[in-house]
């Protein structure tokens, strides 16, 4: 395989690591029935902060490692205050979940904005490349997987650790019931909306590590517009594109990836004369096309293509229900 | 174990619920809990296993004062209670659900499971998601579940319901040794007498938040009909009504859904005359019905009403050639939570692009005072009563309609509001319209049909004189016994 | 109601204002501002005179226009965050008309207004046929067709449309001066045309809603399209008139930004409008006449805020975070009120829909038909 293939595909795993991360938390959070719909604003304001946070602490003297780790923390603590309004608002207050979300799409971006006029474009510390010896040596695998930093390798570990959770343990158990059949989950003496507002807030936090992927990583620093704008959008495509399973989110997060890193390659080849701005139409029409597929029966039909014994298998694999309750309330009576 | 009750109170808003319920429930027996819809039997139930809060009274167990909030720690204390809508999460797998709220892991979860299943003759595979049993078949997984948390006292609530004959007998011998063999207490919460009559050895019987009566059996069901109603009914008298020209024909229809097939079916309703569609929740009445009225389009065949070629047409088209439905969920699918008496009257009846409000609401006052509904016209439908929804889904049906149909019309309604709506139906078929409903309820279908279509798994099976078969037969034949008998002959 | 309610009511109402000062003073504060001035600016920069109030009506036109088109589709259930690719597409279509056409201009700008509404309106459609026919939720759909909107706004910028000195992807060049909407008068800068326009506008879609089959059947659609459907209403084509009325409206407004507020087409020449117009109906909660009220104060605060980059080098984006709080805050004091029993029924205020992000498998029985 040739290095410029490998590079890219290198790139692709860095470039898709923050929609993994922030569509796993999604899927955490619905998983528990809460649509937390704020993704687009809350990475933004997320990655704004952990960067500002970063960037002050390591201005006042203190080293890069602490600088970073507290521009995470602040990334992680802003995007689970975020998510945490939308649960309280939408469990306690009962507001259409959908609403308050949408409100602090806007209400969150706008604040990244405001907060972070004055760190634009500022250099700040960044999260060191660090390749995993033996691993990264590996032919083919180790420098696409293995050459990169700690938040890839982190999501990684977020993939196996979500999937276990979710269908391995026993409190993976009680998450999904109160997503799926809340009542059950309260017959078995589960407490469902301390269960929502925990798993809310979890989902939240990971959405906002994913913002510090972007501003202590992968686009580093601050700029208006932010650079990640939009992102949070697919990522809650990709969540309804990934059924709901760690694995096929994980997938779809790739796909995105491959898709973009495809248009920056057909822009640098002269041979092929597309307007580079039509590009960037790619993701979206990609969104609607995989929307369409997941419902509506887009699958069922193109399933009756194939013959019918493996039919069956595929149509099991990719099976995609959304949680049964999700964005309904709950209320014991 | 015993349980005693004492001063139960409990209000819903104006409605009293529960009032001033005492009684001592002794252990090793199996004890019905009677009443009509509304009586008052499943909140006193919801109480004892910790779904609902008493407002006031006192529980003791085994003479000590029992204090506990929440299904589980009535579980701790030994009760456990199977809701009519059994409370397990389809998306699970069986094991799943059982494993959920146990402190096992999985390979001894699933021995027990195996283990206890087997005990009680259970077909419970570990491994099927739960979204693929039948109703009885999840009532199983719930009791398994309840005894291996150590359940002494099951509380089941309406079980019979849905369930065939054979399956109906499996579950009865579970309870019968359950109380012989292990001295559990079993609380049989039924309004159908001829189960209670087969299986308990007491009833405690309430009427209108009142407990009026506590008897050992035997007894006859005249008896238990004055505990319950404080009065005899006459059983329903059938008119013949002569039968006049087909209006609907679906000819060599093949429906398919996510889970079945029903292949080639022809039948033909005929002016006047009632068919009732009997089987399990999911047999395929559902799919037939819906495709009756256009929601589902048939993948073969055809759809005539009156003459006319209605294949493919949408629902909108099936309405204004003189078919009415009526959906099971009547919140879900029929009435809009949120509008008002008058918008759904206006909704179903006006055409005009412009709405005369006050022509409206006349219109609407009289329509509730003909169908008896109590409720005002600028009320939210939301704030009606089950019954009087019913009977206002009924005045927005057109007058006289070429052929009504209708998913479970009387579900969940009291015996006062489901004999009113028959009432209704039978005046409207009278006049010549035709009628096909479902039901889950055997009595009902046997009362009020002339042809009876029976559906197990997507297969189709006709009686054609609804008059020649009982009740029990038809217990059978909705388990899918359908060789061997005599009463008629398969559709599909 | 005791006097202690009353209170309690009255404290819950002012909550959401004292709220949001008090969060945004902090914020001012944080960036290192004096709160105090910054109030004074937006103030003045919205009131100070009459070119300025001028401003104020010139952001209040397309914002009335996109939220009473709004409270059509929330009335009938749909959470039409298309709305600002819907004014983008009026944007382009308007820009065609003047680029094309050669007529005079009080021939032209209705035709100009027409062609608008239609891109707005096939915008709006294309939402909801990818809602009802393919089951995608309006919410993806809107997001991302906003999105393919604001690429070919760019893509005509730099390519087809692009200005003879070569594509600086900035604008257009700037249309003829008969193509646009005339000025009341260089004092008082406001297109008359589009204020009456707006005026009619609020008035039918306020009669239409009230008392029309139309109005009671989307009403219908959006509470329950199920039994809508089953009690006969043709919940397919309600949907979509609400999303084409909405996306005339705001295909209306769109043209108002690049043929009255720009001269030319430009990125993002709907300014976020849209945006804001669905946090507008958010907080009226559907009444249709409480809209140009509230639509009037969000466009005083936008146009003052744009003074604040002036006097204050401080970033306009404050005036997004004063909206988005106030908006946020009434919510949340709405669940206040209604948890403390204060009033009505649940879910009064916004649309209380289900969230199904993916319609049913197509062999059940349809939703919209």
């Amino acid at each position: 395989m040739n290095d410029e293939l490998l590079n890219i595909l290198g790139s692709v795993v860095l470039n898709a690591t923050p929609l993994v991360i922030a569509s796993l938390g999604e899927t955490i959070t619905e998983r528990a029935g809460v649509v937390n719909l704020s993704l687009d604003g809350s990475i933004v304001l997320s990655a704004m902060l952990g960067f500002v946070a970063a960037y002050s602490v390591s201005q006042s003297g203190a080293g890069s490692e602490i600088s970073l780790i507290l521009g995470v923390l602040a990334a992680m603590l802003a995007g689970a205050i975020v998510a945490l309004i939308v649960a309280i608002g939408g469990i306690a207050l009962r507001r259409d979940q959908v609403a308050v979300g949408f409100v602090l799409t806007l209400l969150a971006a706008g604040l990244a904005q405001f907060l972070g006029q004055n760190f634009t474009r500022i250099p700040g510390p960044t999260v060191p490349y660090a390749p995993i010896s033996l691993l990264s040596d590996i032919p083919i695998l180790g420098p696409i997987f293995f050459r990169h930093n700690i938040f890839v390798y982190f999501s990684y570990v977020l993939i196996f650790v979500t999937w276990f959770w979710l269908f391995r343990s026993r409190r993976g158990l009680a998450l999904r019931a109160v997503g799926e059949r809340p009542e059950a989950a309260f017959a078995r003496g589960v407490d469902v909306n301390r269960q929502r507002y925990v798993y809310t807030a979890l989902g939240g936090a990971l959405v906002g590590l994913a913002g510090a992927a972007y501003s202590l990583s992968i686009k580093p620093g601050w700029a208006t517009p932010p650079v990640m704008r939009g992102d949070g959008w697919i990522a809650l495509a990709i969540v309804i594109f990934g059924g709901w399973h760690p694995f096929r989110v994980v997938l779809g997060a790739y796909l995105f990836a491959s898709l973009r890193a495809l248009s920056t390659v057909i822009q640098r080849t002269p041979e092929i004369s597309i307007s580079p701005v039509l590009l960037n139409l790619l993701p979206w029409v990609l969104m609607i096309a995989t929307l369409v597929m997941v419902s509506s029966g887009g699958v069922e039909r193109l399933l009756r293509l194939l013959p019918r014994p493996i039919q069956k298998m595929t149509r099991n694999v990719l099976r995609s229900d959304p949680p049964a309750a999700l964005g309904t309330r709950f209320e014991a009576k | 174990m015993d349980i005693e009750l004492r001063n139960i109170h409990k209000w819903f808003g104006s409605i009293h619920a529960n009032n001033d319920i005492t009684v001592t429930l002794k252990g090793g027996r199996i004890i019905g809990v009677l009443g009509e819809n509304g009586a008052g039997k499943s909140t006193l139930m919801k109480i004892l296993s910790g779904f609902q809060p008493a407002d006031s009274g006192e529980i003791s167990i085994d003479g000590k004062p029992a204090v506990y909030h929440g299904p589980q720690a009535a579980i701790a204390n030994g009760i456990g209670m199977l809701q009519q809508d059994p409370l397990d999460v389809p998306a699970f797998s069986v094991l799943e659900n059982f494993l959920f709220g146990l402190s096992l892991n999985r390979k001894e979860a699933r021995k027990r499971l195996v283990e206890i299943s087997q005990r009680f003759g259970f077909d419970l595979d570990p491994d099927t998601p739960v979204a693929n049993l039948t109703i009885a078949q999840r009532q199983q997984q719930e009791i398994v579940r309840l005894l291996a948390l150590g359940v002494k006292t099951l509380i089941l609530d309406e079980p019979t319901t849905g369930i065939s004959a054979e399956q109906k007998q499996l579950l009865f011998d579970t309870l019968q040794s359950l109380a012989r063999q292990h001295g559990m207490t079993v609380l049989l919460v039924s309004h159908k007498l001829e189960d209670v009559i087969a299986l308990c050895d007491e009833v405690i019987v309430l009427r209108a938040g009142k407990l009026v009566g506590d008897r050992q059996m035997p007894a006859t069901t005249q008896q238990l009909v004055r505990l319950m109603f404080g009065q005899e009914f006459a059983p329903p008298t059938r008119e013949r009504v002569p039968l006049g020209e087909p209006v609907l024909r679906l000819d060599g229809v093949l429906l398919r859904d996510k889970r079945l097939t029903i292949d080639t079916c022809t039948f033909q309703v005929r002016a006047g005359e009632v068919v009732g569609l009997a089987g399990l929740d999911g047999s395929g009445q559902e799919l037939l019905i819906r495709a009756c009225v256009g929601l589902v389009k048939p993948n073969r065949g055809s759809i005539v009403l009156a003459g006319q070629d209605m294949t493919g047409k949408p629902y909108r088209h099936y309405l204004q050639c003189g078919i009415a439905f009526g959906a099971a969920g009547r919140l879900e699918e029929g009435l809009i939570a949120g509008l008002t008496l008058t918008e759904h009257v206006a909704l179903a009846n006006e055409t005009d692009p412009l709405i005369d409000c006050d022509a409206a609401r006349e219109h609407t006052a009289n329509q509730l005072a003909l169908y008896n509904v109590r409720g005002r016209a600028e009320d939210p439908i939301e704030q009606l009563s089950g019954g009087n929804q019913q009977r206002l889904l009924m005045a927005l049906m057109p007058e006289e309609p070429l052929a009504m149909v209708l998913e479970q019309p009387t579900r969940g309604l009291d015996v006062d509001s489901a004999s009113w709506i028959w009432q209704q139906l039978l005046a409207r078929r009278a006049s010549g319209t035709a009628i096909v409903f479902s039901s889950a309820d055997l009595d009902e279908l046997v009362a009020y049909s002339d042809r009876i279509l029976v559906f197990y798994a997507g297969q189709v099976y006709e009686i054609d004189d609804a008059s020649t078969v009982t009740i029990d037969d038809l217990g059978h034949l909705i388990g899918g016994e359908f060789e061997g008998s005599g009463a008629g002959r398969r559709l599909a | 109601m005791t006097k202690n309610q009353t209170l309690l009511n009255l404290a819950l109402t002012l909550l959401p204002i004292i709220a949001s000062v008090v969060i945004s003073s902090i914020l001012i504060l944080a960036v290192g501002s004096d709160p105090r001035g910054v109030f004074e600016k937006l103030w003045e920069g919205a009131f100070r005179n009459s070119n300025a109030l001028a401003g104020v009506l010139n952001f209040w036109i397309p914002l009335t226009l996109a939220s009473i088109g709004l409270v059509v589709t929330f009335r009938a259930g749909l959470w039409n965050i298309g709305v600002e690719g819907q004014m983008m597409m009026g944007a382009v279509f308007a820009s065609w008309a003047a680029r094309t056409l050669v007529l005079p201009t009080p021939l032209l700008i209705p035709i100009e207004i027409a062609v608008a509404m239609l891109g707005g309106a096939a915008w709006g459609v294309l939402v909801g046929l990818l809602k009802t026919r393919l089951g995608v939720h309006e919410i993806f759909g809107g997001v991302a067709l906003n999105a393919i909107a604001n690429v070919f706004t760019i893509y005509l910028i730099s390519g087809p449309w692009q200005p003879p000195e070569g594509g600086s992807a900035q604008a257009t060049p700037p249309f003829p001066d008969y193509t646009l909407l005339p000025e009341l008068s260089g004092e008082f800068p406001v297109s008359l045309f589009a204020l009456v326009l707006t005026v009619v506008a609020i008035g039918a879609i306020f009669l239409a809603l009230r008392g029309t089959r139309w109005g009671l059947e989307l009403k219908a659609t959006g509470k329950n399209p199920r039994s809508a459907l089953l009690l006969g209403v043709p919940t397919e084509r309600s949907a979509l008139s609400a999303l084409i009325v909405c996306g005339a409206l705001a295909g209306i407004a769109g043209a108002y930004r690049v043929l009255f507020t720009y001269d030319s087409l430009r990125p993002l020449a709907s300014g976020g409008i849209g945006f804001l117009a669905l946090l507008v109906v958010l907080l009226v909660s559907m009444k249709t006449l409480l809209v140009p009220l509230v639509a009037f104060l969000v466009a005083a605060l936008f146009t003052g805020s744009t003074r604040l980059k002036v006097a204050l080098q401080l970033d306009q984006s404050l005036a997004d975070v004063l909206q988005g709080t106030v908006v946020l805050m009434v919510l949340l004091s709405n669940g206040l009120r209604e948890r403390l029993a204060l009033r009505g029924r649940v879910g009064e205020g916004e649309p209380e829909t289900e969230f199904k992000p993916i319609a049913p498998v197509t062999t059940e029985a349809p939703t919209y038909e």
